[in-house]
């Protein structure tokens, strides 16, 4: 991995009244990374994102930009820009006028203005629309102005704000795959804010999940959904079942635990003896039978749910002790279904390897 | 919204007593005041009557109006108004614009504050000024203990501006501040974000697009500048005339009514002017060629 | 170049900075001084108002037994109470007619409506001066016992108050959900049950807010009142306009200090009430 671009040092964000946005968070985003900040809603990602940008100033903490330290820098004054949620495209200006706004300010002389404006426009595929006001446009197109606008001024990192979360489905697709393809063509820094873990996921080379003003794991995306870090990490990324358990002894590399509702297994992890943990297992990976399997993990249980999705079903087994189990099944057999109805008494398995021991 | 037919009864329930009495008492007396514009005394006995009016006469009101003197008064409020206008736009805007930007705990509080003293009664003001500004007043003392003055400020076209501006301020700051209210904050930090600096995003985004709201506070501010009386009758001098001291001497004491009424009806022609032009403003402001 | 931000300070907190904290001061020093000069030396020991001698409430009582004072202040109070009454119904009735119908002309009634609140003042003034006085009502009203001789300040008022009404009244009842009133017809209510027992409760703030403006704009109301005003009806703005041009005197003082302490305490009553800020005029 090359040398940081964004480091972020112990910031911390309290705003006056006496929330903390933001508490502690140190990150390190690299070079030409696609960096996510994952997390619910009020898990202070946006702040930090205006932090980076100098819209807000943390309370605490450093942040450097490029090797600068650029905490307290105004926002006119640092090399990153940002995609508004809202777009901000300015209703008073052209297409134009809005893409040569942050170069005109800034003493560009007005040929090259030209030029580079000419250029973003191609890049994003509005050329066409260049006299156009903003009222006159859709959401998307919109959205293509305030990224070329971003785009145009060269910073070393972009900032997008939730920049999907105004578009309407078909569109989100296309502008996702959009976003990636110029990430890889300009090879700038893209540093996303979103509450989509579908988004951060498919888009992202590393994500850092957030909640509560602090930064929960970061990792790619495969490593977040295979070995999330603690319970809300795997709780938030994806579905899955959360099966509370006792452990009652060491044996190597192994734990021998009592699995609410399950049984007593064996799962691969270090050493918890005596501690309450909890198994994270995603739904995709159990497996429903109508008689009684062979693997070392199972567990009888009742149909109480099956939903059609399509491609899959989900179904909802209730287990012993309260426990229930969503299982997600392939439907790959065109009049077969989910082949288990409400009701039926089934079992369910899994392999021991995809069970995940979280202790926090 | 239902039609009018769907329901007459409750249709003319509600609307006849209003409209009876705005054109009883608004209408109609506005009606006598256009005829009277183009009236003339009579003149009973080779005499010039005081109480008796040839009526509909012809124009010789408003063209007299046109003499250089009224010319002279009228300009005069114009520019007065004008500049009083200026003044309140130059103080309400960063004041509209802090309270805006101000934490949302102060916000009423400081609102209160700007809007309290135009509930005040308006001759309570003047006179307040007027104490404050007379030779013997505070301001003159202030200015004493640094050695300058007494100066005379009352009843001149100073003590008029100011006390236009003192009076109106309100006018200026409630429109603006509903506007830079409005605005999507995110505008002026796009500014800033692709390198505007703090006086560029303030020209170049926050002017014009909170361009409605100061065509509002002017328009606002101006109207009521222009027929003022109370404030230049008490705080300007014989030479601080203003169009509406011109009109109450027809009404009071000169009694040459013809001419008062058509000098009104040429102040009213001027505040509708303004108004049309706000109108078109707005219009051109939502995309409509004009 | 651009100065660094304090810790926590965004680039938009202009709340913090301190020039806009200083330019506040001055503003706010210079709308308020005059006042609050005007209310200290309404309890001042100096006649003629111009240093600080010592605390009275001589100009309260000398105030109080001036007769012709007091006559004023009592009309002006009796003039906004009853302006006050019939400006609130007939402003609720227009904003009702505007918020329901559709009908023809509408803009151009909506206009006509408008007139009072934006023509000049002193336009409406003269035009009210040559009504009652060539219509004789003024005449007529000289004579009728009191308080049926302020009969054309209250006209006056109530014509160029009840507009204002509508207004806010109207603008309150844009945030009226119709599907309340047809809850309520489809319940079983009559037009006239749900009127009362929905409309009318959803209108309250905005009557109150409005009466209130009414009242203020009433009481305040000198122009207009100094033309349609007979020589014998004299309201208190009026008397303050004869007496100020006779000089400063601490009873004036005195005086206003009531009026203020009556219209601050209407206002505060108001934005309690969660009014609508005054109106804008035009």
């Amino acid at each position: 991995m090359s040398e940081a671009i964004v480091s972020i040092r112990n910031v911390t964000k309290a705003f006056p009244g006496g929330v903390t946005a933001v508490d502690n968070v140190s990150l390190d985003i690299a070079q030409n990374e696609f960096f996510a900040l994952l997390g619910p809603s009020g898990c202070g990602k946006t702040t930090l994102l205006r932090m980076i940008s100098g819209l807000e100033t943390p309370t605490a903490g450093g942040i450097l930009i490029g090797g600068e330290d650029m905490a307290y820098t105004p926002p006119n004054k640092r090399p990153t820009n940002m995609v508004f949620q809202s777009y901000a495209v300015f209703p008073h200006m052209t297409v134009e006028q809005n893409v040569g706004y942050g170069l005109k300010v800034t003493g560009v002389a007005s040929d090259e203005i030209k030029r580079r404006v000419g250029e973003a426009l191609e890049m994003v595929k509005l050329t066409a629309l260049a006299t156009r006001k903003p009222d006159q446009m859709s959401g998307g197109q919109r959205q293509r102005v305030a990224l070329a606008r971003a785009l145009v001024k060269r910073p070393k990192v972009l900032l997008l704000d939730e920049p999907l979360s105004a578009l309407d489905a078909k569109l989100r697709d296309d502008m996702r795959m959009e976003l990636t393809r110029l990430q890889e063509t300009v090879g700038i820094t893209f540093i996303i804010v979103t509450h989509d873990q579908d988004e951060a996921l498919s888009m992202a080379s590393r994500i850092a999940v957030m909640d509560k003003g602090a930064v929960q794991q970061v990792a790619t995306p495969a490593e977040l959904y295979e070995q999330p870090k603690n319970r809300f990490v795997a709780d938030f990324i994806g579905k899955v079942n959360l099966i509370e358990a006792r452990v009652h002894r060491q044996i190597g590399r192994k734990i021998d635990c009592e699995l609410k509702g399950v049984g007593r297994m064996e799962l691969n992890s270090d050493n918890l003896v005596g501690a309450q943990v909890s198994v994270a297992v995603r739904p995709e990976k159990l497996k429903i039978a109508t008689s009684e399997p062979t693997s070392a993990v199972r567990v009888q249980g009742k149909v109480r749910d099956v939903a059609y999705y399509g491609d899959t079903s989900h179904v909802v087994i209730e287990a012993g002790d309260g426990l229930d189990l969503s299982v997600n099944v392939q439907n790959d057999t065109r009049l077969g279904g989910a082949g288990v109805e409400r009701g039926q008494q089934v079992w369910v398995y899994w392999a021991p390897e995809d069970s995940i021991v979280l202790t926090e | 919204m239902e039609n009018w037919k769907q329901n007459p009864r409750v249709f003319w329930t509600l609307g006849i007593p209003p409209s009876l009495w705005l054109l009883a008492f608004f209408i109609i007396p506005l009606g006598f005041l256009f005829v009277m514009s183009f009236s003339d005394k009579a003149m009973v006995d080779g005499q010039v009557s005081i109480t008796g009016y040839d009526y509909l006469t012809g124009i010789t009101n408003y063209i007299r109006a046109f003499d250089s003197l009224y010319l002279g008064i009228m300009w005069k409020s114009v520019w007065i108004s004008a500049l009083a206008t200026a003044l309140c736009l130059l103080t309400a805007y960063p004041i509209a614009f802090g309270i805006c930007f101000a934490q949302d705990k102060w916000k009423p509080l400081l609102l209160l504050l700007v809007v309290l003293p135009f509930w005040i009664n308006l001759l309570i003001r003047t006179y307040a000024l007027i104490a404050v500004f007379r030779t013997q007043g505070y301001v003159n003392k202030i200015l004493g203990v640094v050695g300058l003055g007494p100066y005379e400020m009352l009843y001149n076209n100073f003590a008029v501006i100011f006390g236009l501006v003192y009076v109106y301020m309100p006018f200026m700051v409630l429109p603006l501040y509903a506007t830079i209210e409005r605005l999507d904050k995110s505008y002026l930090e796009a500014s800033l974000d692709l390198g505007g600096s703090q006086f560029q995003t303030f020209l170049r985004v926050t002017v014009p697009l909170t361009m409605p709201g100061i065509i509002s506070g002017i328009i606002l501010v101006f109207i009521p500048c222009l027929g003022s009386f109370l404030t230049p009758d008490l705080l300007g001098g014989a030479n601080a005339l203003m169009i509406g001291n011109v009109i109450e001497r027809q009404f009071k004491a000169a009694n040459d009514w013809p001419f008062g009424s058509a000098l009104s009806f040429l102040l009213m022609y001027a505040t509708f002017g303004a108004l049309a032009l706000r109108y078109l403003f707005t219009l051109r402001s939502k995309g409509v060629d004009v | 170049m651009a100065a660094q931000l304090k810790p926590g300070q965004g680039p938009l907190d202009y709340g913090s900075r301190t020039w806009l904290k200083v330019l506040f001061a001055v503003i706010f020093f210079v709308l308020y001084a005059p006042i609050i000069t005007l209310v200290a030396f309404s309890f001042n020991t100096d006649k003629r108002g111009v240093v600080w001698r010592g605390f009275t409430l001589d100009n309260y009582t000398k105030a109080w037994n001036n007769a012709s004072l007091i006559e004023a202040l009592t009309n002006s109070l009796v003039i906004a109470v009853i302006a006050t009454v019939i400006a609130t119904v007939l402003g609720a009735l227009t904003a009702l007619l505007m918020w329901r119908f559709r009908f023809p002309f509408k803009g151009a009634y909506e206009g006509f409506m408008a007139l009072p609140i934006v023509i000049p003042e002193i336009c409406m003034g003269v035009a009210l001066l040559l009504f009652f006085v060539n219509s004789g009502m003024m005449e007529l009203f000289v004579h009728l016992p009191w308080p049926l001789n302020l009969g054309n300040i209250i006209f006056a008022h109530v014509t160029f108050c009840f507009p204002f009404v509508a207004v806010v009244v109207r603008s309150r009842l844009v945030g009226f959900n119709r599907q309340l009133e047809e809850a309520s017809k489809d319940l079983g209510a009559s037009e006239w049950q749900t009127f009362w027992s929905i409309i009318v409760p959803f209108m309250k703030p905005g009557l109150i807010a409005g009466a209130l403006l009414a009242f203020t704009l009433s009481l305040d109301d000198f122009v207009i009142t100094f033309f349609t005003s007979g020589p014998e009806t004299v309201t208190f703005p009026v008397k303050v306009y004869s007496l100020v041009r006779r000089g400063v005197s601490p009873e004036i003082n005195a005086a206003s200090t009531v009026l203020i302490v009556i219209t601050v305490v209407a206002t505060v009553l108001a934005m309690k009430l969660q009014a609508p800020p005054k109106a804008d005029k035009g």
